[in-house]
């Protein structure tokens, strides 16, 4: 019995026992709290604006999605938005993903990094991304809606579109130089060493590896892109109501005036009515929301997809 | 159009003399980094059929002289090379030579095996496929590679698998069989067994010793014991520290049979990290 005792204390005689950390414990549970936190605020916008826009995508969600923007808010649909968004999204991603991973692979295959010029257009590049959208629509509107008019239409998808890309690019550019330098050194030496040219490297080797960073990336950034309002307002979306009838697949109408789905919920919010400024609204964001989702869904499905194709 | 044919070396007929029994021949080769020396003055004849093995303490240069043997330095934008790498007599940094092509002729294994993350086919094929190779021919070099590198038996009947599914000496050898593919006519191995354990290392040197009749090898390996078992000739390469700023240049201590390196080398330094009295 006795000697039992001893040996149960004996970890304490010599240093062993357990000793409680407090510090770490405190600092787990901030961390902790701050993830709840975040969550928490995503759940109440959620749920704030599930159930607000709830009647009218239960009972009316046909209606609403294929009704085109007018004054009697039971009638009031988003076709011309979501068709707005839609090409805004193409035009944005047709431009913005092959210059910005064009430059991307410029900059970090081709160009000579310790060089001043490549340190100075990396830095602006990092700066352009944290430039304020609106600051991306007063550009449109300069460049793309009044210089390059003729060429756009004015205040159409197309010169919309351009902006958005405009705003985007920078990301796109850090996203996809982060990916391509990440492709490890001795896949490259592979290449080089059974005889490919820098050009073939890349384009079998490095960029296919790349791929999924390169994806995931762009299509975050277009999926911001689909959310902004400001820069659209800039460039001559309309809030009010909007002439003309197309398909969805219509190409004409990137030269027409157009709307897009944040426009349509800024407007509505604005609106007198409880119908509009809640109910529609509420809704209309809720198919936002899903817009968005789809693109990211689509963003990681294709990136698992390459990472499969990576691992052979 | 006569001026491109015409190899750099006819310019110099006493070179001739030199580069005849040797394949490659480094000629008074210091390696820049920048403004810093990692290499000075070396002279390294690589003789044809031959394994020439590289041996010396870390940081001593003998990975940055083979890696000039067949360019793989131009990847290093702040890489300078002085003196002359001849292949055949040919300068390989005579701004006429494509380094693309000397990487064919002088193939590659790197310390860690590295297959590209495809089929163990697609591995194999890619080199031939970019040198333009007739697809018709892919199996047979495929077969043949992979015979050469003793790995075919292994992988016969998976060679649509994966690469990545080997495991780490298979890798190896599908990365000395890659090599082989583009029928190189020297093969530079740059620690090729450091990542692997002895048996697979076990297969990696027999397999040296079996192509080495087609082959010219260049090997690099911090392992003296390997050194000694497979090479014909061997170079003793040191470090000088310069005591102002702390950095190492490499140099070439001395180049003979590997039997005379490892029983009474000429050079002290040699004896002393033969016999592991430094390193």
């Amino acid at each position: 019995m006795a000697t039992i005792q001893v040996d149960a204390k004996r970890h304490v005689e010599i240093g062993l026992g357990k000793k409680t950390d407090w510090a770490g414990a405190i600092f787990k549970i901030s961390l902790i709290g701050s993830i709840l936190f975040t969550l928490l605020i995503l759940l109440v916008l959620l749920q704030q604006v599930a159930t607000d826009g709830w009647s009218v995508l239960t009972t009316r969600f046909g209606d609403f999605v294929s009704g085109t923007l007018r004054s009697d808010p039971g009638e009031a649909g988003i076709k011309q938005g979501l068709q707005g968004t839609f090409w805004l999204a193409i035009i944005t991603a047709g431009v913005a993903f092959p210059l910005g991973i064009g430059a991307a692979i410029y900059l970090e295959e081709y160009a000579d990094r310790s060089s001043r010029v490549a340190r100075f257009i990396d830095l602006n590049i990092r700066n352009l991304a944290g430039v304020p959208s609106v600051v991306y629509g007063i550009l449109g509107l300069t460049i793309f809606v009044r210089a390059l008019g003729p060429l756009t239409g004015g205040p159409t998808p197309l010169a919309a579109g351009l902006t958005l890309a405009a705003l985007v690019l920078p990301i796109v550019i850090i996203t996809s130089a982060e990916a391509l330098r990440s492709t490890p050194q001795p896949l490259r030496e592979a290449a080089i060493g059974v005889g490919a040219t820098k050009w073939e490297s890349i384009k079998d080797h490095i960029l296919p590896y790349a791929a999924p960073g390169i994806l995931t990336g762009t299509l975050l950034s277009l999926a911001r892109a689909a959310g902004e309002a400001a820069p659209l307002l800039l460039v001559g979306a309309i809030t009010g109501r909007l002439g003309g009838n197309y398909g969805l697949t219509d190409v004409s109408q990137v030269r027409e005036r157009f709307t897009a789905m944040p426009i349509v919920i800024t407007s509505w919010a604005k609106q007198p009515q409880q119908e509009f400024k809640v109910d529609n609204a509420a809704a209309a964001i809720v198919i936002l929301i899903l817009f968005v989702l789809l693109l990211n869904s689509v963003a990681i499905l294709l990136r698992n997809r390459f990472e499969r194709k990576r691992a052979g | 159009m006569t001026d491109r044919t015409k190899p750099t070396v006819e310019q110099k007929p006493s070179d001739i003399e030199v580069t005849t029994s040797s394949v490659l021949d480094v000629q008074d080769l210091s390696v820049f980094y920048g403004g810093f020396r990692a290499v000075r003055d070396v002279q390294l004849p690589i003789r044809e059929h031959e394994i020439t093995a590289m041996i010396g303490p870390s940081g001593c240069g003998k990975s940055t002289v083979l890696r000039c043997m067949n360019r793989m330095n131009d990847l290093i934008p702040s890489a300078r090379v002085e003196g002359r790498v001849t292949f055949r007599g040919v300068d390989l940094y005579d701004p006429r030579v494509d380094a693309v092509e000397v990487r064919r002729r002088v193939g590659m294994v790197f310390q860690k095996p590295n297959p590209f993350p495809k089929s163990i086919y697609d591995n194999i094929v890619y080199g031939p496929k970019i040198a333009g190779v007739a697809k018709s021919e892919f199996d047979g070099i495929v077969e043949n590679s992979l015979r050469k590198a003793a790995l075919w038996d292994e992988v016969k009947d998976r060679l649509k698998d994966s690469a990545l599914g080997l495991s780490g000496g298979q890798q190896q050898r599908l990365c000395i069989a890659r090599a082989i593919a583009t029928s190189p006519e020297v093969l530079l191995m740059d620690e090729p067994c450091s990542a692997l354990d002895p048996i697979a290392t076990g297969f990696i040197e027999d397999l040296m010793q079996e192509i080495k009749n087609e082959y010219t090898i260049v090997i690099v390996t911090h392992n003296m014991q390997q050194a000694a078992r497979v090479s014909d000739t061997t170079a003793f390469f040191t470090a000088e520290v310069d005591s102002e700023n702390d950095r190492r240049t490499g140099l070439l201590v001395e180049h003979d049979l590997t039997s005379t390196i490892f029983s009474h080398p000429s050079d002290q330094r040699t004896e002393n990290y033969v016999t592991g009295r430094f390193g």
